[in-house]
Formats: structure tokens, sequence, C-alpha cells
């Protein structure tokens, strides 16, 4: 048997989801060159295990590997991004009250979205990924994080009042739209 | 509901993750509460203006190709191909490796040193009060989202096997129904910077949180602390372990809790 069906199999179980997987790569890592590695690498390791799928989500299977790879290739390349950030987990959550005018036209702002995304911390804003951009539920979130489902939900809370605050204070009155 | 309660809710009832009972009572909050509704709009403008569409990356052909030319080269490789992925894995020659590993340990060295620093620079008073804020709020959420326990079981032989393998310590279980307090499950949550375990308990229609995790404080008294927001709480350690009882109980009731679970 072949490992050319087996291969056929695997590629038509993670072809489909290369670009959400290359899409949680690129938000992670922050750069094409390096998601592209860590697409590549996640996709060798998910060759490598798929006997060991189950035939249930292949979207959410993959992903997880994915965020793996992200987190062991970040170990190995860069210094800890947020050893005093995740102290953030400590907070309550923040009581903003932004103000809803000048939020509301900063939304159609697709470039500052994206820069407040990105300014998230990395535990953050993968939550927002995945919730956003690959709509799962707190429950599939909380399994492919490998946290528990309260976390999930204080992470998007707190990444939301992140987000609101830094696109309510990137507006400068008197400034071009 | 209160503000406080409110606003831990707001994101998952915009969500579509509240149970029924929560959408009710936090949908009657917004009625009442012009400021939490328009918070509520706006994590529904936010969510809007989050297009997938224009955020997502798609990937890049060359990765395509990459992969597929990987892939066959994998299949015509055929055994001992698992070893040569091994290698790939580390393109970096073992010297490199070693001064990779020295520049990481001097550099997370200097983390450490940053981190212990910046917490002496802000020594927290307040450090007690937002553990106990972190308590309540679990305690919320885990009334209202519909996910008070993992595992659904008054048998403590059920629960207490079910957190070894998730959880570096093994909590003491106990089910306390024959002295009113039945056990109806556990959970794992998150606290204080580390996954904890809950248990679940009832007392009528009332819920009992009971949040343990290891301290190396010594033991200690349970007390009563001051109610956050109408939760009552108390706290005590035992054996090793700290315990955080927190419940909308009266604190009577929950102190009866706290000694049949054999506090001191």
């Amino acid at each position: 048997m072949d490992e050319r069906e087996r291969l056929k199999s695997f590629e038509q179980t993670v072809l489909p989801h290369l670009d959400a997987a290359y899409n949680l790569a690129r938000w992670l890592a922050g750069n094409d060159h390096d998601a592209q590695d860590v697409a590549q690498e996640a996709c060798l390791r998910a060759l490598r295990f798929f006997g060991s799928f189950r035939g249930e989500n292949a979207r959410a299977w993959l992903l997880t590997i994915v965020r793996n790879t992200f987190y062991t290739w970040l170990r190995k390349n860069r210094q800890p991004e947020n050893v005093i950030e995740l102290d953030d987990e400590v907070l309550a959550v923040e009581d903003v009250s932004v103000n809803a005018e000048i939020l509301n036209s900063r939304l159609a702002d697709t470039d500052a979205i994206r820069r407040a995304i990105e300014e998230l911390p990395v535990e953050f804003r993968e939550i927002v990924i995945l919730r956003e951009m690959e709509g799962f539920s707190y429950k599939e979130i909380a399994e492919l994080a490998d946290v528990p489902l309260g976390t999930v939900m204080s992470r998007l809370t707190r990444a939301r009042r992140q987000l609101q605050k830094r696109l309510a204070s990137e507006f400068r009155p008197g400034a071009k739209p | 509901m209160n503000c406080p309660q409110a606003k831990l809710l707001i994101d998952a009832y915009a969500d579509g993750e509240l149970d029924p009972a929560g959408v009710l009572e936090i949908e009657r909050h917004f009625r009442d509460c012009p400021a939490c509704a328009q918070a509520f709009h706006n994590v529904q403008n936010l969510k809007k203006s989050m297009k997938p569409e224009a955020l997502r990356f798609s990937a890049p052909l060359e990765l395509r190709n990459k992969l597929e030319s990987e892939w066959r080269s994998q299949v015509e490789a055929s055994p001992g191909q698992n070893e040569k992925l091994e290698t790939q894995e580390g393109l970096v020659t073992p010297r490199r490796d070693f001064f990779k590993f020295a520049f990481l340990i001097l550099n997370s060295a200097a983390a450490v040193c940053l981190a212990f620093l910046v917490s002496f620079a802000l020594v927290r008073p307040s450090a007690q009060q937002q553990l106990v804020q972190e308590i309540v709020s679990s305690h919320v959420r885990s009334l209202m989202a519909n996910h008070e326990m993992d595992v659904a079981s008054s048998d403590q032989h059920t629960v207490k096997p079910w957190f070894d393998g998730k959880l570096d310590f093994s909590p003491p279980v106990k089910d306390l129904a024959a002295q009113g307090f039945p056990l109806i499950g556990g959970r794992l949550d998150y606290l204080n910077n580390r996954a904890v375990a809950a248990l679940v308990f009832h007392r009528a229609k009332h819920a009992i949180n009971l949040f343990i995790w290891p301290t190396n404080e010594g033991n200690s008294d349970a007390g009563a602390r001051p109610s956050v927001n109408g939760y009552n709480l108390i706290h005590w350690s035992h054996g090793g372990m700290t315990f955080w009882a927190v419940s909308d109980l009266n604190e009577k009731e929950l102190m009866e809790f706290v000694q049949d679970f054999g506090a001191n």
C-alpha cells in the first residue's frame, strides 16, 4: 500500500486547509518568510502524524499542528515575546470606555485593524484569529490552543478591549480620514 | 445581573456562546443599562469590521509547490524516510547549535533578571486583590457560559482520576452530599498564571466553586475574605495546597461547607 495512496489521501485532507494553515502561521510569525517556514514544517509533521488523524475536523487538526510548530519555532528563534506582558492575565478586564463615535470611524480602516491585531500579544492574537477568521467555537479553540474554556473567554475579552483602545487612540482629530 | 458581571459576558454574548438563561439575563440588563448596551454594540461593530476576506492571507504558490515536491520525494524515499525528516528538522550544524543555545541561555537569564526587577519595582499590594477578582470572574463565567464543569459526576472516584494527566498535582476530591453539599463535577481553570483544579458543589440552587492548586505557604486556617460583587470567599491552605471557595451562598453556610470539606 501504498505510500502513494496514503499521500493522496493526505493531500486531499490537508491541501484544502493550506490557506488556513498559512494564514495562522502568517499572523503568528508576523512575516511571509517565517510563516512559510512554519507552515512547511507543520505540513511535514502533519504527514508524519497522518496515521494518528482520526478523520474528525481536518482544519482543527492541521491548525493545532501549525500552532505547536510555531511555538517550537518561536522558542528556537526568538526571545520570548512577552515575558512581562503575560502578567496581563492577572489584571481584571480593563474598564475601557472607548468613545464609540471615534471607534466606529476607525473600523472602516482595514489597515488600522490589521496593525492593531499585529500589536496584540501572541497569546491574545491567536485566539482572535481562530475566532474571527476561522470561526471556531470557544470549545474548539480551547481544545486547539490547549487552554481552559474560561481562558479563551477572558483572553478574547481582553484582546477586544485592547483592540478597541488601540483603534480609538490611533485616531487623531483633525487628521485626514 | 450587574455591570461587572455583564462586562465579563458581553463578548460571549456577541459570539453566541451564552446559554439561554444567560442570554435572557444579559438582555434584561441591556434594557436597564445604556452603558453596557453601548459596550455590546461596540463589540458587535468591531466583530463586523474584522472581515476575514480582507484580513486573511492566502498560501503563496511558492509554498504549495515546495510542499508538493517535498511530499513526493518523501514517498519515493521509502523506509528510513522518518529519520531523514528528523535530520532536516534541525537545519543548523551542532556547532552553531551550541552557540545558539548558549545565547539563548544568556538571553533567558537576562529576561528573568528583568522580570525579577520589574516585579520588585511594582511590588503590588493589590496582587491578592487581583487574584480575588480573577477567582470571582472565573466563578461567574463558569455559571453563565454553561461550562460549570468538564467532568460531570457526583462520584469522587470519577472526578479525581479525571484530573490526572491534566494537572501536575492531584487535588483532594470529596463528595459532601451527606452534609448537603453534593459534588457536581470538576473543571480545569486558569488562575494566578497556572492551571488549577475547580470542584463544583451545589447547595440548593447555589453553586460553589472550590479552586485548588499547590502552594509553598504553610497551613493556614480558613478565613472569610471581603465579599466581591455579592460573592463570598473563603481561603485556606493545607497540606501544600491552597484553597479558595467562592459562592453566592451566605457566608455562614459557605463556612459550613469549608469545615465539612476538612479545612482546619
